[in-house]
């Protein structure tokens, strides 16, 4: 009976596809992309992927909508003729290179998981993700949250020289309406909450510090839409220490790690648990701010200072 | 949980989805504004919670009802998203606020 | 006893999908957006509570029966919510559509001016 409702989620995936690649105009594909979103999320439930479920219900769907819907005002209503014949045949080139190679996968699929299972119990974690994550492949993470960082500079570095230090512009053009204001203040406590719910359960089940930084800087959006919150100044030193929190705490912990464990990122006896916890905290503020403020955009001058 | 159970509590889920999706195909073809289309994202969020909370038990994981959560969060997420993407594009112009008009009817 | 309780879940689950399958109804049939919202919230909200009552006799513990019910009304708060950001959004989008015949705004999808 699980056949049937993978089908059937199967079939609801292949047209939600095909409606986001038929839609006439970019905002309807957009709001197609979306939905597809969710439908992925359930999928990677279905995958038993629970991580991945609640990441792709968070950034796939969520935060992407954001920055697709701002994104989709500046792009012309219809791509120029050519460019839908080649993006099809690039789409379908890379899917058609992709099944073909998950399908040649020699059975049972090569896997480091029973690896990372007889491993996890010294970690003190019990949540496998988490412990490749923060534990075997630490140095991913902390090179992910650099690259985070990167990005960001990327981003502000998008603004003009005389705004530089200033603040984003608003995420709408007109001032919040008042249903918005009233749904940021009522749902924002609740997606705090569930976020510090997800860092504090990642150790031992599905979700950690992506997914925590993730619906942390949704409600940051859904603040900033709502207008309870304005866009901070680029230049603010608390706002570039929250930013830094996270990447610096991470790779002091790793330098310390040849004095405590004899290792870059090793984790001192005993203690590891503690200290992954505290790395964790660090790198969900750092990702919840920095996700923030990539979706609001460079620093712009029209907004008066 | 019984094997039974599960498998109809799977069938469940599947009656909804594929009555949601009847509901989207219907939607998105029916033309009308974009604000129709949202609120078919809106129905997926709605009906996506309900197979989430039917998933749980049927796959014996509790954890899906953290996915089932967050779906909630996020689908309110895009609508103020949608609602904060009207308005005039950068630069131009902004409409003068008033009465609002007539409604049109589609 | 446990088949009651089965039984017990099966029929709210069904009505559950009735209420859906109705609020789905009303969304495609209706003619104006605003109503169609009403159609999501209101039936769609009745369909949930209904799915949740019939799956708590089958919640492994009462932790998780209680975060069924934590779900239910975060739904109901949001759906609540939403129903107002999106009935605004029908507004603006009217007032939006006469600026542009007026010619006042430019319409988006023109690109940066």
């Amino acid at each position: 009976m699980s056949l049937l409702f993978d089908a059937a989620l199967c079939l609801l995936l292949v047209a939600g596809a095909l409606g986001v690649v038929t839609a006439r105009g970019a905002r309807r594909a957009v709001l197609a992309f979306i939905g597809y979103g969710l439908l992925l999320g359930l999928a990677w439930v279905r995958l038993d992927g629970l991580d991945v479920a609640l990441t792709e219900i968070a950034i796939g769907s969520g935060i992407s909508g954001v920055v697709l819907l701002r994104a989709v005002r500046a792009v012309p209503e219809a791509p120029r003729p050519g460019t839908r014949p080649l993006a099809a045949l690039l789409s379908v080139g890379v899917a058609a290179a992709l099944s073909v190679m998950v399908l040649a996968l020699p059975e049972p699929a090569p896997t480091r998981a029973h690896d990372v299972a007889a491993a996890l119990p010294a970690t003190d974690l019990g949540n496998p993700v988490t412990g490749v994550l923060l534990v075997f492949r630490a140095l991913d993470t902390l090179l992910e949250k650099v690259v985070l960082l990167l990005a960001l500079v990327g981003v502000w570095a998008l603004s003009r020289d005389p705004s530089w230090s200033g603040r984003p512009a608003p995420l709408s053009s007109e001032p919040a309406s008042a249903p918005s204001a009233f749904l940021a203040r009522v749902l924002a406590p609740v997606g705090l909450l569930v976020g510090l719910y997800l860092l504090w359960v990642g150790a031992d089940a599905p979700g950690g510090a992506f997914q925590s930084g993730a619906v942390l800087a949704a409600m940051g959006l859904l603040l900033l839409m709502g207008g309870q919150i304005r866009p901070p100044r680029t230049s603010s030193p608390r706002l570039r220490l929250l930013l830094l929190a996270g990447p610096l705490g991470f790779l002091a912990v790793g330098f310390s790690g040849w004095a405590t464990a004899g290792v870059f990122l090793g984790y001192p006896p005993g203690w590891e648990k503690p200290v992954i916890i505290a790395v964790e905290v660090a790198i969900t503020i750092s990702i919840a701010v920095t996700l923030c403020l990539i979706v609001l955009g460079p620093p712009s001058a029209e907004e008066g200072t | 949980m019984a094997r039974r159970m599960a498998d109809l509590l799977f069938a469940a889920g599947t009656v909804l989805l594929l009555v949601t999706a009847a509901g989207l195909a219907a939607l998105w073809r029916a033309g009308g504004r974009d604000a129709d289309r949202m609120l078919a994202i809106q129905l997926l969020g709605s009906a996506g919670i309900a197979v989430l909370l039917l998933l749980a038990p049927a796959m014996g994981d509790a954890a899906i009802l953290d996915a089932a959560v967050l779906l909630a969060l996020l689908a309110a997420l895009a609508a103020c998203a949608y609602r904060a993407s009207i308005g005039a594009s950068a630069g131009a112009a902004r409409p003068a606020r008033g009465a609002p008009p007539e409604l049109r009817r589609p | 006893m446990s088949a009651l309780v089965n039984a017990f879940t099966l029929l709210c689950v069904a009505a559950g999908i009735a209420f859906y399958a109705a609020g789905t109804l009303g969304l495609v049939r209706l003619s104006d957006t605003l109503s169609r919202i009403h159609a999501l919230t209101k039936a769609d909200n009745l369909g949930l509570a209904l799915i949740v009552l019939g799956l708590l006799p089958q919640a492994a513990s009462l932790l998780d029966g209680a975060k069924m019910v934590a779900v239910w009304l975060l739904a109901q708060l949001a759906s609540g919510a939403v129903a107002q950001v999106m009935a605004e959004a029908v507004m603006a989008e009217a007032v939006m559509a006469e600026a542009v015949e007026v010619g006042v705004a430019s319409a988006p999808g023109d690109g940066p001016t």
